[in-house]
């Protein structure tokens, strides 16, 4: 059941701060593996946060993300016990999501 | 970075906005499709695929950046493993649309482009790879223009290796 997203999402005043981990190999298709083979290209694409509905934080990522991704923002109009869905699709159209409640 | 990985149909509905939202325009380079890009959701894959860092910026955004020191670029000045490299941005500029971080040396310039939407604080902070050496740049769309900042940031193992 371990989900791949772990998100913290804090309100502090009218600012909710978010950051965010995600397991995922962000392969680029440049590294080879131990046979010499190059490792095909594997990354999160999109990643889009929301909250009441609304559009929050929307990532477009390309290959040269870090492997387990992070990121860290922070947006206003969150409030605690809010829930944050946080969603992800890579190139291969595998895709995760969680809802997350702000504290 | 190959074609195959990206659906046909996919393919068929981002192309098909592109060449009308361009239709005015008589250039039929889904690439340059800035407002298009930015106002929605659709992962900007042309912008991801430039080599060059001006070409990404143009795919992405359609115009060109000016540096500005209203944007903050926080990055190392030595990165001793380029597969994790911490970058953030800050700006005090007002109506941020879009962020977007380059790195011009790697196999494709572009990193990562964020949707600043009104109401989210026009900071973000991630961590990219760097193959080697180069200068890292981060674009911030405010008002409709774009600003820039550049930093150089020396890699002693690069991050694309193997």
């Amino acid at each position: 059941m371990a989900s791949t997203i772990r998100v913290r999402a804090t309100a502090n005043g009218d600012t909710t701060e978010v950051q965010a981990l995600i397991q995922h190999p962000m392969d680029s298709g440049y590294v080879k593996d131990a046979q010499g083979q190059i490792i095909p290209p594997h990354f999160i694409q999109q990643l889009i946060f929301e909250c009441a509905g609304k559009n929050v934080f929307v990532a477009d990522w390309g290959t040269a993300v870090s492997k387990d991704p992070y990121v860290k923002f922070a947006f206003k109009g969150g409030n605690k016990g809010d829930d944050l869905k946080v969603s992800w699709t890579d190139n291969k159209g595998q895709s995760d999501t969680l809802t997350a409640k702000i504290a | 970075m190959t074609d195959t990985q990206f659906s046909p149909t996919r393919r068929l509905i981002l192309k098909g906005c592109g060449v009308i939202a361009l239709a005015g325009l008589g250039v039929l380079r889904f690439g340059a499709m800035p407002a298009f890009a930015a106002a929605n959701d659709k992962w900007p894959e042309e912008a991801f695929k430039q080599k060059a860092e001006a070409d990404a910026i143009k795919a992405l955004y359609g115009k060109t950046a000016e540096v500005s020191d209203k944007v903050k670029l926080d990055a190392p000045e030595i990165a001793e493993n380029g597969a994790v490299v911490p970058i953030s941005v800050t700006t005090t500029l007002t109506d941020v649309t879009s962020i977007s971080f380059l790195v011009a040396d790697n196999p494709s310039a572009l990193a990562a482009s964020y949707i600043i939407p009104a109401g989210t604080v026009p900071a973000v902070a991630n961590r990219i790879k760097m193959a080697k050496t180069s200068n890292v740049t981060a674009i911030i769309e405010a008002g409709g223009k774009l600003y820039s900042a550049s930093k150089e940031v020396k890699v002693t193992v690069g991050g694309c290796g193997g």
